[in-house]
């Protein structure tokens, strides 16, 4: 059975309001959408939906006690929760340099975990 | 970069975040020689080095960056075009005539003179006294951006089961993170009929973790004496009174509040700056020069922006003007044509412009719906009689700004205009 539903695409601030008819993971029609990345959202979103991740590591020796980071690209929904706890088992030394390599594929997904920025010793 | 301290700079800006950073690299740029950002934190960035999350430079890089990391590209800017900086400082007074007093660590109280000051001191959160929340005074109750702050920087989460009242970005994002680290988020509460933040904050951070949010709704009363121990919730009507009946008892150990910014005027105030009372920054033209000649603004004090590529962009803008203000070349008598808010639009920024910056560069005029319009829209500029320029949205929302640009072949239609006029009307 077709199902026809709202979206909101979060691929960049516009946020477009999609209509999306489906049957199961199978697109059917995206009405609604601005540009392409609407309709690629659509279709990943119903059949493996996937976000980018921003959280804290442990830091020592640093200006603060955290370092921000985040995955290179997005990862698998259901998933988020377990590359949380591996991320706070994490602790790393300053000084820490943007875009360092934190966690090397804690996923297996192919997806780094790397800072957001320097972060000097003190 | 704050060792060796002058008395006089070409420019001066008030702040290091990302309106600040950029104004300084623009006004390096633009010929000013001696160019310096004041900030009272330890390190250049700003807020931007709280918002850990992606979502930032979708406009300016097409990257989805986080806050950090953003900040990070406008501060290795600054240092590779040799802008100065003076950190851990707090600006004290700014003077009509452009004197600068300041107290902090590495030189103590200075007074300072610049040819042009951008004030680019952002903005900051209204607070339970400012929504009048009835109740006792329990700790437990803190602005979403306080909390983000302990957090994402330096490393405290204050409760385990949370209400956040409004739906505004900083609160949203706020509810995923605390989920994040393993809190609860029982409900987010907000008093208008619809979202205030962005709506793919609403899907990533509300709908993915099945945080429940109620429109309409908001804290009749907090419970509790040391500590918070609950909310009384309850829904309002079209006049905004509580309907009797709807309350509900809502336990949590914290309450965020994410009800909004306001501009930080203090010093634009001291230096004799002129606020519009709606937007709560200064009045500004299409330089964002104020009322006060050589007392730029940018940024979030100037109106609460909803990206900070548009904070960047006014900046770049402000920055520019005030180094050419600086070095004297600017439009000595502009016939300024005054903007204003007409159909469903709450107000434009900028206030006036000069149709002579329209035979060198467009300008963009700003503006935020009175409700929702889920449907096609026209922004429209009227000069009264005429309509000057028109552009198509697919809808208006008032947590997104919206913006239409003028160009240089509007400039005759400008020049002779009483007013410009923006419209936003359904398609």
């Amino acid at each position: 059975m077709p199902v026809t539903e709202k979206m909101i695409c979060i691929t960049c601030p516009m946020g477009c309001t999609l209509e999306v008819t489906h049957e199961g993971e199978t697109l059917l029609n995206v009405e609604g959408n601005t540009c392409p990345r609407g309709e690629k959202y659509v279709k990943e979103e119903l059949t493996d939906p996937r976000r980018m991740v921003a959280t804290t590591v442990k830091v020592k020796g640093g200006l603060h006690p955290l370092v921000p980071v985040y995955t290179q690209a997005p990862v698998p929904k259901p998933r988020i929760f377990e590359l949380l706890a591996k991320i706070r088992q994490a602790e790393i030394e300053a000084p820490v340099e943007i875009n360092q390599v934190v966690l090397e594929d804690p996923l297996g997904e192919g997806v780094n975990v790397i800072a957001s920025r320097d972060l000097p010793e003190v | 970069m704050s060792q060796q301290l002058k008395s006089k700079y070409d420019v001066i800006v008030i702040g290091a975040g990302p309106g600040g950073l950029a104004a300084a690299s623009a006004a390096k740029e633009n010929g000013a020689d001696d160019v310096l950002m004041i900030d009272r934190d330890l390190e250049l960035g700003g807020i931007l080095l709280q918002c850990i999350h992606n979502g930032f430079g979708v406009e300016i890089f097409k990257e989805d960056l986080p806050g950090p990391s953003y900040a990070q590209h406008y501060i290795d800017k600054a240092r590779e075009v040799g802008v100065d900086w003076l950190l851990d400082t707090m600006v004290l007074d700014v003077t009509r005539d452009r004197k600068i007093y300041a107290t902090g660590t590495d030189h103590g109280f200075v007074e300072l003179e610049a040819d042009a000051v951008v004030m680019a001191m952002g903005c900051r959160e209204r607070t339970r006294a400012q929504i009048k929340i009835p109740g006792p005074r329990p700790s437990g109750v803190y602005t979403a951006g306080t909390a983000q702050r302990w957090v994402n920087v330096e490393g405290y989460i204050p409760g385990k089961n949370f209400v956040i009242l409004g739906s505004g970005d900083i609160g949203m994002i706020m509810a995923r993170r605390v989920t994040f680290e393993g809190a609860h988020v029982a409900r987010v509460l907000e008093v208008m009929p619809y979202l205030t933040g962005l709506s793919r904050n609403y899907v990533q951070c509300l709908l993915d973790f099945d945080i429940p949010l109620q429109l309409r709704h908001t804290v009749k009363r907090i419970i509790g004496n040391d500590r918070i121990e609950a909310v009384e919730a309850a829904q309002v009507d079209e006049n905004w009174n509580y309907i009797p009946g709807s309350e509900e008892i809502i336990p949590c150990d914290t309450l965020l509040l994410s009800v909004g910014l306001i501009p930080e005027n203090e010093l634009s105030q001291k230096a004799g700056v002129a606020l519009d009372l709606v937007t709560g920054g200064p009045f500004v033209d299409d330089g964002f020069q104020t009322n006060v000649p050589g007392i730029f603004a940018a940024g979030n004090v100037v109106h609460v922006y909803d990206l900070v590529d548009w904070v960047t962009t006014a900046g770049l803008t402000a920055g520019k003007r005030a180094a050419q203000f600086a070095q004297g070349y600017c439009n000595e008598n502009p016939q300024y044509v005054p903007t204003a808010a007409g159909e469903n639009v709450r107000y434009v920024v900028p206030q006036k412009i000069d149709p002579e910056t329209l035979t060198e560069e467009q300008i963009m005029l700003q503006m935020r719906v009175t409700q929702p319009m889920e449907h096609a829209v026209s922004i429209e500029i009227h000069d009264g009689k005429n309509l000057i320029a028109k552009k198509r949205a697919r809808y208006a929302r008032p947590g997104e700004m919206a913006s239409i640009t003028l160009k240089g072949r509007d400039y005759d239609a400008v020049r002779q205009a009483e007013k410009l006029e923006v419209r936003i009307v359904p398609k």
